[in-house]
């Protein structure tokens, strides 16, 4: 019962993730992906995608905090970051991109700070989600159940 | 999947900095049974091709395992547009110019939906344009055009009449394909023109490689459903 339990929690899980736009059609994409023979794929991609963002996000940090800032390396940081989070289904995340990049054009400093910040916590909130999510996998999977398919 | 003889498979070079890509591409292509080499910049792939005066024992290349460029047949490159240093683009135009490259296919991917850097791509000679993030309905239009290249090296016979969009039509569908799956134009194109193909026995490979990864339990037939974001 145990595992019916976890799994009808994975399943509620999952749904809202998809019904609050934390994660769009881009994740079911890689989890269709995933089978047998590459069982892991969807957790190997989002642990490069959460390296990946954390790096950025350090190197946005930075860039934003010299005296002259550098606001093509700063798109380029921040185009970086809608292309990965584009890739592996995180909307939230690639949603906030799309203003920061204009904030980039205007050279605002200060917009682009208020962007970083809205960033970092979209970023935090789908991580958090995620891990809940491979948490709850690993359980069922423990329990011996089967990880179940959801549109 | 699995083959041993490479002559039965595509090969594929991948070409994208980004590594969540480089992993996505793989991952796809692999599921169409191509073989995949990645590399992270435009000139680790001219290197790779053989194209820039290299030492063979060039170490800084995770990704190329043989050290051979000529025995690595490239039946398709994919790449990414943006790039730091070389683009996609400079990458394209680069295998155009050489004489023994360009007729190798070549697919363009961008994150972005730039009508005029499109059209400056395909009329460069890109034989697709993929939007990101590439999906496999995406990848499943690639074999068509590796197709070409295969049929060239063996035969020399009627490698014009292999892919036009009219074979879209004419559908064999005594393969397994399953009926859900909308995206299955290009897969059955395939399935006839490796009819028509007379290398048989690699053909026999090529079809069970396409089963496979078209067989229900490895493929959720819900394609249809996931709107494009």
């Amino acid at each position: 019962m145990e595992v019916v339990q976890l799994q009808r929690s994975f399943v509620e899980y999952m749904d809202s993730l998809f019904r609050e736009g934390f994660l769009d059609a881009q994740f079911s994409q890689l989890q269709q992906l995933q089978d047998d023979s590459n069982p892991d794929f969807v957790v190997e991609v989002v642990s490069l995608f959460f390296e990946d963002s954390e790096r950025l996000l350090n190197d946005l940090t930075m860039a934003l905090d010299q005296p002259n800032v550098d606001f093509k390396q700063v798109d380029a940081h921040v185009h970086q970051l809608k292309g990965s989070s584009s890739s592996v289904g995180a909307q939230r995340v690639k949603n906030c991109c799309i203003p920061f990049r204009n904030c980039c054009e205007e050279q605002n400093t200060e917009a682009c700070l208020r962007c970083l910040q809205q960033i970092k916590q979209e970023y935090l909130l789908v991580k958090n989600k995620l891990q809940t999510l491979f948490d709850l996998e690993q359980q069922i999977v423990a329990a011996g159940g089967a990880i179940p398919m959801v549109q | 999947m699995g083959m041993a003889a490479t002559e039965s498979q595509f090969h594929v070079l991948a070409v994208d900095d980004s590594v969540i890509d480089r992993k996505l591409i793989e991952r796809l292509l692999k599921t169409s049974a191509c073989q995949v080499t990645t590399v992270d910049s435009g000139s680790k792939a001219l290197e790779f091709l053989g194209l820039q005066e290299h030492d063979k024992n060039q170490t800084n290349q995770p990704c190329v395992t043989l050290d051979n460029h000529q025995e690595a047949e490239i039946n398709l490159i994919i790449t990414d547009y943006c790039m730091p240093g070389m683009t996609g683009y400079d990458l394209l135009k680069k295998i155009k110019e050489s004489s023994s490259l360009r007729n190798i296919p070549v697919v363009i991917m961008s994150s972005e939906n730039v009508p005029s850097r499109i059209t400056r791509c395909l009329e460069e000679g890109a034989e697709e344009f993929f939007l990101k993030p590439v999906r496999l309905s995406d990848v499943n239009k690639l074999k068509p055009h590796m197709m070409k290249t295969k049929c060239k090296s063996h035969k020399q016979q009627q490698p014009e009449t292999i892919i036009t969009e009219t074979n879209q039509e004419s559908i064999d569908i005594a393969y397994v394909v399953p009926p859900q799956v909308p995206q299955t134009e290009s897969d059955n194109t395939v399935l006839q023109q490796q009819q028509q193909s007379q290398a048989n026995s690699n053909n026999k490979n090529k079809r069970k490689a396409l089963e496979e990864s078209l067989s229900p339990d490895r493929t959720r037939p819900r394609f249809s459903s996931l709107a494009a974001i």
